[in-house]
């Protein structure tokens, strides 16, 4: 029963689809990629969307409301984001992949109680909780501290990048962020507990055991939740799809949807 | 998931022989579950059964998905301007939301659209089989049935598999229940049932009187007020005629965030005859019967434009037909009118013709089979039923988690043998039940089903059954 669901259902908002589709249909599941909070579709456009193509995988990226270039949504909730998801997944030819990234990944979570997905990725997932807001707090308390008071949570290019990355390029995607609804913002404080998936779709969670933003305490509690380990890749910032080592985990993404049996 | 989700399609050849009851072979179709029906219920049958690991195969007797959805099948009855009468949320399946864009009362065309990208998103055409036609289905020892089938239209040989488990989703709205009156034959105008109108060009300029008060009647009436040069509107009893918005907000919206919070029925009631009362008024000043019963008591009818042409005069309402004669039509009231065309609009029967009615606990062969959850039959634990209801609201949503709970009642047959026995006998006991509030006794409300009061039931029967 969704009787308070179905009654008031979610505003429709323009959304923003950004994808790339490989010259040849070979029949694979597509991948829809879901951005963290701040970000657009624009984060994956840069290197993972055509990386995901050229392997044979048809690709797209949503952008959730308020951010990138859908519609704006200054009062967004979580359900209003996991809503835009499987919107976009269920206008999708077939069956998807869904990836999330940072908060990203919670939308994704609630979305997989709304939607079969083929399987499931979490990068970096931002599950939100105290221990998440004392370690944002702790690393760039001029950004986060506002956002605890419904302002606009900033990211520095100290959490989301490692050193890596060419300073010029970091300060280019710095620019580029948004800021999410406030109400979306404060239940991540909540630490929404997310309805079981339906369909009983794998689920991988990779990060960085150097991220800044996700604990790599909270990514094995993530990643037990779903019932497996966690894959690490050492040396990265937050934002996995635009560090200078984007190719590494994308392939491991991409590689694991090979072996699992959801790419048949 | 188990490595036996995927059979492929039936082959004689490599399945191993047995003979059925008439000597005739019978290729062995191990643990797939056969779907009768590629309608919206079948589909989501096909779905959930693939999802929770079993092999499928499903049979329909058209060339396309969407059952009674697909104008082109020749046991559709939706007519070029059918809508829905749920909105939106209340009408998808509950993992595939109809897209943003679309409107709140989407179009017949639409919801077909719909179901073939529900189709081809899960991959399910590669189960059906489509242009087959099921004959008989017999149950035979351990549970398991023999189901025949053959091309659609009786061509070509007879075949005959055995499959562990059987739903039945034909539909319940294509076989026509026509009424008997009197002097009916001696009748010199044209008479149809609403099964074979499909356009408002087929009263065009012509006196038509149209039969039965259902959502069809009431749409039938309406474009009759349109297009024909008269139009009456006969109805047994008068009825409650819901708007399709009413607070800005589509109706049944509404009356979900009431049932959402749990309102009694009798509360509901009396909002409901208010807010009726403020905007549409009492309806008896024009000439429309004063409903006999509360509302909530019949099948709901959404129609917001008949009373509007009522009140234009386009339609005129009469109390029922008493009797026919060879140019007119005699009223109940003494009346007698002229039409050139009597639309029945009286409904459907639902048909299981493949299938022997004591199965179903229907000895008397009415159609009307003793179910529990009206998906269930006692004494047979691997037979359901998906979408044999008539909802006050969305179908799809009721027969996906009908689906749903058949195949985790198919697995639990096989992991967990001891619940599915308990699942069995509930099955016995509470066979016949009801979900929904008092309803007047006729055949239109052998299914009725309140949808808030059915889902609560459905969620029972999964709790008792995974015991959580």
């Amino acid at each position: 029963m969704r009787g308070r669901e179905w009654s008031r259902p979610v505003r429709p908002a323009r959304r923003e689809v950004l994808s790339a589709v490989p010259e040849l249909e070979e029949g694979r599941p597509p991948l829809l990629f879901v951005p963290g909070f701040g970000h657009g579709a624009w984060a994956f456009a840069e290197h993972w969307l055509g990386h995901v193509a050229s392997r044979g995988f048809p690709a797209y990226a949503v952008s959730l409301r308020g951010h990138g270039g859908s519609e704006p949504a200054p009062e967004a909730t979580l359900r209003a984001y996991a809503h835009d998801v499987v919107q976009v997944a269920a206008s999708l030819p077939r069956q998807a992949v869904l990836v999330g990234h940072g908060a990203g990944a919670l939308v994704v979570a609630h979305a997989l109680a709304r939607y079969p997905a083929r399987g499931a990725v979490l990068v970096a997932p931002v599950f939100g909780g105290w221990k998440v807001l004392g370690a944002a707090l702790r690393r760039n308390p001029a950004g986060t501290l506002p956002a605890v008071f419904g302002g606009p949570l900033r990211l520095n290019r100290g959490q989301l990048f490692s050193r890596e990355l060419p300073d010029e390029e970091a300060r280019r995607y710095v620019g580029r962020l948004g800021r999410a609804g406030r109400r979306a913002q404060w239940a991540l404080l909540g630490e929404p507990e997310a309805e079981p998936a339906v369909g009983a779709p794998p689920v991988l969670v990779l990060g960085s055991p150097d991220d800044r933003v996700v604990p790599a305490s909270t990514l094995t509690r993530v990643a037990r939740r779903y019932g497996s380990a966690p894959l690490l890749f050492p040396g990265m910032g937050h934002d996995l799809m635009l560090d200078a080592r984007w190719a590494e985990p994308i392939d491991a993404i991409l590689d694991w949807l090979e072996k699992e049996p959801v790419a048949r | 998931m188990s490595t036996s989700t995927d059979h492929g399609r039936p082959d004689p050849e490599a399945t191993s022989p047995a003979a059925n009851s008439d000597g005739r072979p019978v290729s062995d179709r191990g643990d797939t579950v056969c779907v009768i029906g590629a309608g919206a219920s079948g589909l989501t049958a096909i779905k959930n059964l693939r999802e929770h690991g079993f092999g499928v195969d499903c049979y329909e007797r058209e060339t396309g998905v969407g059952g009674a959805w697909n104008w082109r099948h020749d046991r559709s009855p939706v007519y070029a301007s059918t809508h829905l009468i749920s909105s939106k949320p209340f009408t998808q399946f509950p993992d595939f939301p109809m897209p943003d864009s679309w409107p709140d009362y989407p179009h017949h065309g639409q919801l077909l659209s719909y179901f073939e990208r529900y189709a081809d998103h899960f991959d399910l055409r590669s189960h059906i089989w489509f242009g087959t036609e099921v004959v008989r289905v017999e149950p035979v020892e351990g549970d398991r049935w023999d189901v025949t089938t053959r091309s659609t239209g009786g061509y070509g040989p007879e075949r005959t598999a055995r499959y562990a488990a059987v739903v039945i989703a034909n539909g319940h709205n294509w076989s026509p229940k026509l009424p008997r009156y009197e002097g009916l034959e001696e009748f010199r105008g044209e008479i149809m049932h609403a099964s074979s109108y499909k356009d408002p060009a087929q009263l065009r300029g012509k006196r038509v009187l149209v039969v039965g008060a259902g959502n069809t009647g009431c749409d039938i009436a309406v474009e009759a007020a349109q297009q024909a040069s008269r139009c009456w509107h006969s109805t047994r009893r008068g009825y409650w005629y819901a708007p399709k918005y009413v607070l800005g907000r589509p109706a049944d919206q509404v009356n979900d965030s009431l049932l959402a919070l749990r309102v009694p029925l009798r509360v509901r009631q009396w909002l409901y005859h208010w807010t009726l009362r403020l905007t549409v008024g009492d309806l008896t000043r024009f000439g429309l019967p004063k409903p006999d019963h509360r509302v909530y008591e019949t099948h709901p009818i959404a129609n917001s434009q008949l009373v509007y042409y009522v009140g234009h005069g386009g339609i005129g309402p009469v109390p029922d037909v008493a009797r026919f004669h060879p140019y007119a039509v005699e009223l109940a009231d003494g009346r007698e009118i002229d039409p050139e065309v009597v639309v029945f609009a009286t409904g459907y029967l639902p048909r299981f013709e493949f299938l022997d009615a004591s199965v179903f606990g229907d000895s008397a062969g009415a159609g009307r089979p003793t179910l529990w959850l009206n998906a269930f039959t006692p004494g047979h634990p691997t037979l359901a039923v998906a979408g044999l209801l008539q909802p006050d609201s969305g179908l799809f949503t009721l027969s996906h988690w009908q689906t749903v709970l058949f195949a985790r009642l198919l697995q639990a047959r096989r992991d967990r043998p001891e619940r599915a026995t308990a699942f069995a006998s509930r099955v016995r006991e509470r066979a016949g039940e009801r979900y929904s509030g008092p309803v007047k006794d006729s055949s239109r409300h052998w299914f009725e089903v309140g949808h808030a009061d059915y889902l609560r039931a459905i969620q029972r029967a999964l709790v008792e059954l995974e015991g959580k």
